[in-house]
């Protein structure tokens, strides 16, 4: 078990928190049923060997990440909950496998994913590849579902920290107190679980176990304004000691001076030792102190690691991350719409291709042939895409393109779609509150100022092996935009009687027309004596004058 | 006659051009009322895009035409607005000829029925003169033509106008008698939308007749003549059907059009009755419903063929105003199709009862379904309910203007055989009810 815990301030002042367990399982699930659990959690090695689970990833997220105030996230996932899994190539029903697969994470997770299903699940064909050992990779083995609407609190907390070997009793999740965890900004909490190589001459396979979690806290919500921080002050409480189980239990604090100068924060304890790194293409110097050490604890019995700025923030000078986007809906009324993205590649000489992965529910109407793209005023044509319908009712809209970023630009992607009117039982509870939609999927591999060395994963920090990096000249960043909010029209939910009673009675006046027009026939009217009305009537015209009926 | 056609021609073709050019054009384009999920321009342009870009346009839930038309516009996208004033041109024409050929047919009619001394003798004012009758193929044209309804659904290049068309193709070549060309049209119209079928009925009687073949059971060549139209006509559907299947060597269109027009999952609001019940329908009762509205278009045709298989014309128009008014996606280019044939009634505007009313409805609500559209979806001030409120009471105006014509229609007919005047046993003036 290594678990770090990585504490970046961000440009506004703010402070994100980074949490990772990571636990490493040399079995093979494959071969024959395990019984033995050490540190793997046995709900999920049942899980990844009963269903032929490859990779899975599952993200629970509360607020989102403004990528473009704090920079380049360490890992996003997107509002509400999120889960895409790789299945083994030996499951023959992938979709059956994975309804099993969100119902049973649902219950070990307490969170409503069993609302998975076949209306938001797609099949993306180039946007998530395996982060893991992979044999091949036939996307139909793949299964991405995100459910915008989820959302995440003490209840979806609680079986997380019960996944961990050492639980909330020691180690670095004694800081997880769910009151401090949630009055944040951002909150995400993930597991991911993908096969490594044991070693580095990579014979053998090892299953790996992270739980991420990221928690940004807010300078003004933590009150009094100053911008100093501590571990107190953000988790009201402090590090005691290291999960015995652990083999690595670290802390590091993003210390990295900007434009060459000296460091703007001063860190106190001193950090036993000073790593430095190439992250997400910038050369970062982090203090790392280590709990194992039996140094640490030696002058007091608690570690509170305390941030002061030396020297004022200056608003002016923060960094724009080198790809960042936003994501709008366009129009008005409740009958068209249109859905705006754009994505700004601020890099100044380098361009670079992205993938812009949409998912849209199905009772929006997508017309493709509205897609335009527009880079610095020109059009740009996508160099491939895909684009999968929906069907109404059955799965929603999937468009996939791989999109050239010129060098500092600003690409507007632009579709119109129609919203359609739903039967009145399919409508959510709050119908004029909205349906969400999604956040899209933004994959691409940066290009870094600086060359990044092949790192060894097991000596080096968690949070720079999580992606794969085939070369030392870029990074890859997954990136997700807002979920939408769009309002559909309603019919009225007190009239179904009424309906079906107007409705039937104009065709019943149809029908009774017929009728009468096809077996009646014409005949001439006998007189008949007439009855009280018709003597009354004569009575009254007698007394006018006027002929009588 | 040919003169004042053109002219009404032109008049049309400039309406239509100019609003093309117009700022109207696309907001006409936009309207529920013109364009419904299965005849919308903007679809056809999906699914064309869909086509290029790949993936079968049948694969989502966007495309609803037929193969033939994928075919059709696949060559002639760029002269979309040509198209469709030159189809609108085509039906008023193939109208014009048509009336104009049954016209004569009538009068010819009347005089075998004079000099079989069918008549009564003091119907004098109520027979058919050809002096009245030489200007009704025009008005049928101009009706036509410069209908508001067929002008916006051409504007909005709304596909009800090819469907008009083969239709109204279809009523030449049945009313010159051509039973080959009349099969053809008639499967084009039944793979194009599927309710044109219950118009097999009517093209045969009309047929019998025009043959002189007396319409008994037990005559075995009535069925032989049926069984030989029924056969050219299911055979041409088969060929269409087959062509449409190489285009994109799959039958996903079946589903994708038939499936489509017959489970109406799609609840777009339009004119018609469906939308509103199937949104608020409980789902158990889902499948028993469609079914009974399906069933509602078709079981019209029976019984109206058995009272009026003297009539057959009139009873291909009573049944195209049925198909119409209770067809899953209606739209007022269909409306447009049966209001041509007003016209052709004119002689039975005495017996008319509620047709200032009916005209008064049909029009107010033309006029507040694009408001209350706006009060729902963009102002948001008003709810479906308002919408929907306009929608019942155009469809029963439209029923009521159908059922009145009928009566008039059989009204007049029991006059030309029992005399105008008519007396009671006493010699007072007698009135007429139906019994």
């Amino acid at each position: 078990l290594r678990e770090e815990l990585l504490l970046s301030p961000l440009p506004t002042g703010d402070v994100a928190a980074t949490f990772q367990f990571r636990t490493r399982w040399d079995a093979d699930l494959q071969r024959g049923a395990v019984s033995h659990y050490r540190l793997f959690p046995k709900a999920l090695g049942r899980l990844v060997a009963a269903l032929g689970v490859r990779e899975l990833h599952l993200a629970l997220t509360q607020g989102f990440w403004r990528t473009r105030f704090w920079g380049q996230p360490p890992l996003q996932a997107p509002a509400g909950a999120e889960l895409w899994v790789w299945f083994q190539p030996t499951v023959t029903d992938v979709d059956k496998a994975w309804k099993e697969l969100s119902n049973i994470l649902s219950g070990i997770f307490c969170a409503s994913l069993n609302f998975i299903d076949s209306t938001n699940t797609i099949i993306p064909t180039a946007s998530f590849k395996p982060l893991g050992l992979a044999n091949g990779t036939d996307h139909h083995l793949l299964r991405y579902a995100v459910l915008p609407r989820e959302v995440v609190c003490t209840e979806n907390l609680t079986p997380w920290k019960k996944l961990l070997p050492c639980g909330s009793k020691a180690g670095l999740a004694v800081l997880l107190k769910a009151e401090r965890l949630f009055h944040s900004s951002y909150h995400s909490q993930a597991v991911h679980i993908r096969p490594v190589c044991r070693d580095a001459s990579c014979v053998a396979v090892s299953w790996e176990l992270r739980q991420t979690l990221t928690v940004v806290f807010d300078v003004f919500s933590s009150g009094q304004g100053k911008k100093d921080w501590s571990l107190f002050r953000m988790f009201s409480r402090t590090l005691t000691d290291a999960c015995p189980l652990a083999s690595q239990s670290k802390v590091y604090v993003d210390i990295s001076p900007k434009n060459k100068e000296k460091e703007l924060l001063e860190v106190t304890p001193p950090p036993t030792s000073v790593h430095e790194a190439v992250v997400q293409g910038d050369k970062k110097t982090y203090a790392v102190y280590d709990l194992l050490s039996p140094s640490l604890f030696n002058t007091s019995r608690s570690l509170n690691v305390q941030l002061k700025w030396k020297r004022p923030q200056d608003s002016s000078e923060m960094p724009v991350p080198v790809l960042h986007a936003q994501r709008y809906v366009g129009g008005y009324g409740l009958q068209t719409g249109e859905i705006c993205t754009l994505i700004y590649n601020t890099h100044p000489y380098r361009a670079f291709p992205v993938i812009l992965l949409e998912t849209v529910p199905w009772y929006l109407r997508l017309y493709v042939h509205t897609l335009t793209i527009i880079t610095k005023g020109k059009e740009n044509k996508p160099s491939y895409i895909h684009y999968q319908p929906a069907q109404d009712r059955r799965r929603p809209h999937l468009l996939e393109m791989l999109i050239q970023l010129p060098a500092n630009s600003v690409t507007k992607i632009t579709i119109q779609f129609e919203r359609a009117l739903l039967k009145w039982t399919e409508y959510p509870p709050d119908p004029n509150h909205g349906f969400y939609v999604g956040s899209s999927v933004l994959s691409a591999l940066v290009p870094s100022v600086i060359a990044m060395k092949d790192v060894d994963v097991e000596q080096s920090p968690l949070f720079t092996s999580l992606f794969p990096s085939s070369d030392g000249s870029s990074y890859f960043v997954r990136l997700y935009t807002e979920p939408l909010l769009v309002n559909l029209p309603t019919p009225d939910f007190s009239m179904p009687y009424n309906v079906i009673c107007l409705t039937c009675t104009v065709v019943a006046v149809c029908y009774g027309s017929f009728y009468n027009l096809l077996t009646r026939t014409f005949h001439v009217e006998e007189p008949s004596r007439g009855g009280l009305a018709k003597r009354l009537a004569n009575v009254i015209r007698k007394l006018r004058g006027v002929p009588l009926l | 006659m040919a003169a004042p056609l053109v002219l009404v021609v032109l008049a049309a073709v400039t309406v239509r051009a100019a609003l093309f050019r117009s700022s109207l054009a696309a907001f006409i384009a936009e309207r529920v009322e013109v364009a419904s999920p299965l005849n919308a321009w903007k679809r056809v342009v999906e699914g064309l895009a869909l086509l290029d870009l790949g993936v079968s346009p049948y694969s989502g839930a966007v495309f609803h035409e037929t193969p033939l038309i994928i075919y059709l516009f696949h060559f002639l996208i760029e002269y979309a607005e040509l198209v469709f004033m030159i189809t609108d041109v085509l039906t008023a024409v193939a109208l014009y000829l048509a009336i104009q050929d049954f016209n004569k047919v009538v009068f010819k009619k009347q005089k075998l029925l004079i000099e079989l001394d069918k008549y009564a003798p003091d119907v004098a004012e109520l027979i058919q003169t050809p002096m009245e009758m030489h200007y009704i193929p025009l008005k049928v044209a101009l009706f036509y033509l410069l209908n508001p309804y067929s002008v916006m659904s051409c504007v909005a290049k709304s596909t009800s106008a090819i469907n008009n068309s083969v239709i109204a193709f279809f009523i030449l070549a049945t009313i010159k008698g051509s039973a080959f060309l009349s099969a053809v049209f008639l499967a084009l119209a039944t793979y194009q939308s599927l309710y044109p079928l219950t118009l097999f009925a009517p093209a045969l009687l009309y047929l019998l007749q025009r043959q002189f073949i007396p319409i008994k059971l037990k005559s075995k060549s009535f069925w032989l003549y049926t069984l030989q139209y029924a056969s050219l006509y299911l055979c041409s559907l088969v060929v269409i059907i087959c062509l449409s299947f190489f285009l994109l060597n799959s039958w996903d269109f079946i589903p994708s059009v038939y499936g489509f027009i017959l489970s109406v999952p799609d609840l777009t609001p339009n004119i018609g009755l469906f939308w509103y019940f199937f949104a608020e329908m409980f789902e158990h009762f889902s499948l028993f419903f469609v079914c009974v509205f399906q069933i509602n278009v078709f079981f019209y045709t029976i019984p109206l063929a058995i009272k009026l298989k003297e009539h057959p014309v009139f009873f291909m128009f009573v049944q195209i105003a049925i198909i119409s008014i209770f067809k899953s996606y209606p739209t007022v280019g269909d409306v447009a199709l049966y209001m041509a044939f007003l016209p052709v009634w004119s002689h039975l505007y005495r017996f008319l009862r509620n047709i200032f009313i009916l005209s008064c409805v049909l029009i107010f609500c033309s006029f507040l379904f694009p408001v209350l559209w706006h009060l729902w979806i963009y102002a948001g001030s008003a709810n479906s309910n308002f919408y929907y409120a306009i929608t019942l009471t155009f469809n029963i105006g439209q029923i009521l203007l159908i059922s009145d014509y009928f009566y008039a229609f059989l009204r007049r007919e029991y006059y030309l055989t029992h005399g105008l005047h008519l007396t009671r046993q006493d010699g007072t003036e007698a009135m007429l009810v139906l019994k």
